[in-house]
């Protein structure tokens, strides 16, 4: 870790400036601490960093518990899996202390929304996709969930 | 004096932070979740302290988790950066009561503009024009409020910002259920339900003036369009704002200028105002008590290093910039590249970058936390970076960015790049300022 900031703004601009008049396509710049290569791209040029790792151990997982091992779960005649399309953090009810949305046993069309699925702070409605009833839930509220990840199984009707 | 800094944030901001207090011979301290533990700003920051798991409530969101750990640190400041905690009052009377300066304004401006509600109160005393509308703290309420502005209206979050919570509602019968998802997006958002109701101006554009103020005086750093958005978000900025009339230019930055002098602000803010796309007249929305995503569109046309006199200011110094030394200097456009499918209705794209070439040369800067390789996990906002230009006038930038994003190469995952390149080429774009209606006209064939 540099007590000095790595190359400026100005200190890119200048290089690429100097290697826009060569005839290279591409530079790699490698010291202890600096780890660039710069390469022409359309009309102009692209930086492409990497920095040292960190002195912390690397995140291995994502924490929290995940129903990902559930996406192995299969489909048997007459039972679907309502899955999320994306990974984020499931939600039952509409707000917290709110009912929520369905119950194992609830009813539910193609068009109930069965759960909330947030990913990057956007809030994405998950309507069940299926007519039936609802058989169990496999997502509990507030987990982390995979793309795909199954959330509840259906009792085709 | 501040020696070392605690940054309570991640992603590109953190790492914008990082940058200018190296460059003061400030040892930077980054607090990081789960997820972060092996980001960009920790391997770019002098320490990292582990804040906990990768959800915000448990991280970056946990007033008592993040003062903690700035007082374990031994840090003589905390800046907070945009979102999270950054316009959290408890949390900058927390970090105080600590005995560390809070790089922010003080807990009374804080909560004088961090509330919408009595934003527009104080704006009103202030003497600024605001847009009709009120609290509506449920569907009943919303309901009587929207018998005063009509329809269409805008449903926005009491402790709002960045778009989240807020919600245009254009039919009566469309009220109920977008009040109880915008209460819900609040809650999750900021901790807090409460929401607003105002009138949707249908022609308006989103101008914003940046301020600075040191507790007696107050200057202005120009202003900046964010018309281009996209359910309220932000998605091209440019400085200064294009084609409005001087006087009333004149007007919006002294009006910024009154209110930031008329709260004692200390400290970088910003004014934002709604303006008539027609007629220039303006509207009073809120005030940013914060550094904002879009400042380096400042910093290219003014030469300030807006990070840097924040940290000053913390330190107890007056302004010292006057306001006629300040030089505005060319047209600067910033673009977010986000980890988003604009085809496919803007849906999150998270995942592991394989490719990072952002363009680089003259009059071009790329602000990112995203390096070949990194993550942009799921559980934060899909901001993978910004890419700023300037150019001698606004015609010069636009040519300026649309060859720096023909230059960018990300692999791995979806980004809003495509969009932006089509913004660029779009002859309303070039033609002059546009309305806050010019997303809606976009096609992402």
């Amino acid at each position: 870790m540099a007590d000095e900031p790595l190359l400026s703004t100005e200190d890119v601009a200048e290089i690429i400036a100097v290697l826009d008049g060569t005839k290279y396509d591409s530079v790699d710049i490698q010291t202890k601490r600096v780890s660039v290569k710069f390469s022409r791209s359309g009309e102009g040029w692209t930086q492409d960093w990497k920095s040292a790792s960190s002195l912390v151990e690397p995140t291995v997982t994502l924490a929290g518990p995940t129903v990902s091992k559930s996406n192995a779960i299969p489909d048997v005649p007459g039972i679907v899996s309502i899955r999320s399309a994306l990974p984020g953090t499931f939600y039952r009810a509409p707000q917290p202390g709110a009912p929520n949305f369905v119950e194992v046993g609830s009813h539910v069309k193609n068009d109930t929304i069965i759960g909330i699925i947030e990913t990057m702070k956007v809030m994405s409605s998950i309507a069940a996709g299926v007519t039936g009833e609802i058989l169990e839930i496999v997502a509990d509220n507030g987990v982390m969930v995979d793309k795909d990840g199954v959330l509840m199984r259906v009792r085709v009707a | 004096m501040i020696r070392s800094l605690f940054i309570a944030n991640r992603g590109e901001i953190a790492l914008r932070v990082i940058r200018t207090a190296k460059r003061m011979g400030i040892k930077t301290i980054l607090g990081v979740s789960e997820a972060d533990k092996n980001s960009l700003g920790a391997r770019m920051a002098d320490k990292v302290v582990l804040l906990g798991p990768a959800p915000s409530s448990q991280s970056y969101l946990n007033v008592d988790v993040v003062v903690a750990a700035a007082v374990q640190s031994g840090a003589d400041a905390v800046h907070p950066g945009y979102g999270f905690l950054s316009e959290n009052a408890r949390f900058s009377r927390a970090v105080s009561e600590a005995g560390i300066i809070f790089v922010g304004p003080t807990p009374e401006s804080l909560d004088a503009v961090g509330d919408k509600l009595k934003a527009r109160a104080v704006g009103v005393t202030a003497g600024l024009p605001v847009v009709p509308g009120g609290e509506a703290a449920d569907v009943s309420e919303a309901r009587l409020r929207a018998q005063e502005t009509g329809y269409p209206l805008l449903i926005k979050a009491v402790s709002g910002g960045g778009g989240r919570g807020m919600k245009r509602v254009d039919r009566a019968e469309d009220l109920e259920a977008m009040v109880a998802m915008a209460m819900a997006e609040a809650q999750a958002a900021f901790g807090d339900p409460r929401v607003y109701v105002e009138r949707y101006i249908t022609r308006g554009r989103h101008v914003e003036v940046q301020v600075l103020g040191d507790g007696k005086r107050a200057i202005h750093l120009g202003t900046r369009d964010c018309s281009i958005q996209r359910r309220f978000q932000k998605l091209v900025e440019e400085a200064p704002a294009p084609d409005i009339p001087e006087a009333q230019h004149e007007a919006l930055r002294q009006a910024a200028v009154r209110l930031t002098e008329y709260l004692h602000y200390c400290g970088a803010g910003t004014v934002e105002f709604l303006v008539d796309a027609e007629r220039f007249d303006f509207y009073f929305l809120e005030m940013n008590a914060r550094i904002q995503v879009e400042h380096p569109v400042t910093e290219a046309i003014t030469g300030v290093d807006l990070i840097e006199q924040q940290l000053l200011i913390a330190d107890g110094l007056p302004l010292g910039i006057l306001q006629d030394d300040l030089v505005f200097n060319g047209h600067a456009i910033e673009v977010r590249i986000n980890a988003e499918d604009w085809r496919q209705d803007f849906r999150p794209s998270p995942g592991k970058v394989t490719s990072a070439c952002w363009p680089a040369g003259p009059n071009i800067r790329v602000d990112t936390h995203i390096e070949s390789g990194d993550e942009v996990p799921a559980y934060y906002d899909s901001l993978m970076g910004k890419i700023i230009v300037s150019g001698k006038d606004r015609p010069d930038a636009i040519a300026r960015m649309a060859s720096a994003l023909d230059s960018l190469i990300i692999e791995g995952v979806e980004t809003t790049a495509p969009m932006h390149r089509k913004i660029m080429a779009d002859a309303r774009f070039k033609n002059g300022a546009v309305d806050t209606r010019f997303f809606e006209g976009l096609t992402n064939g």
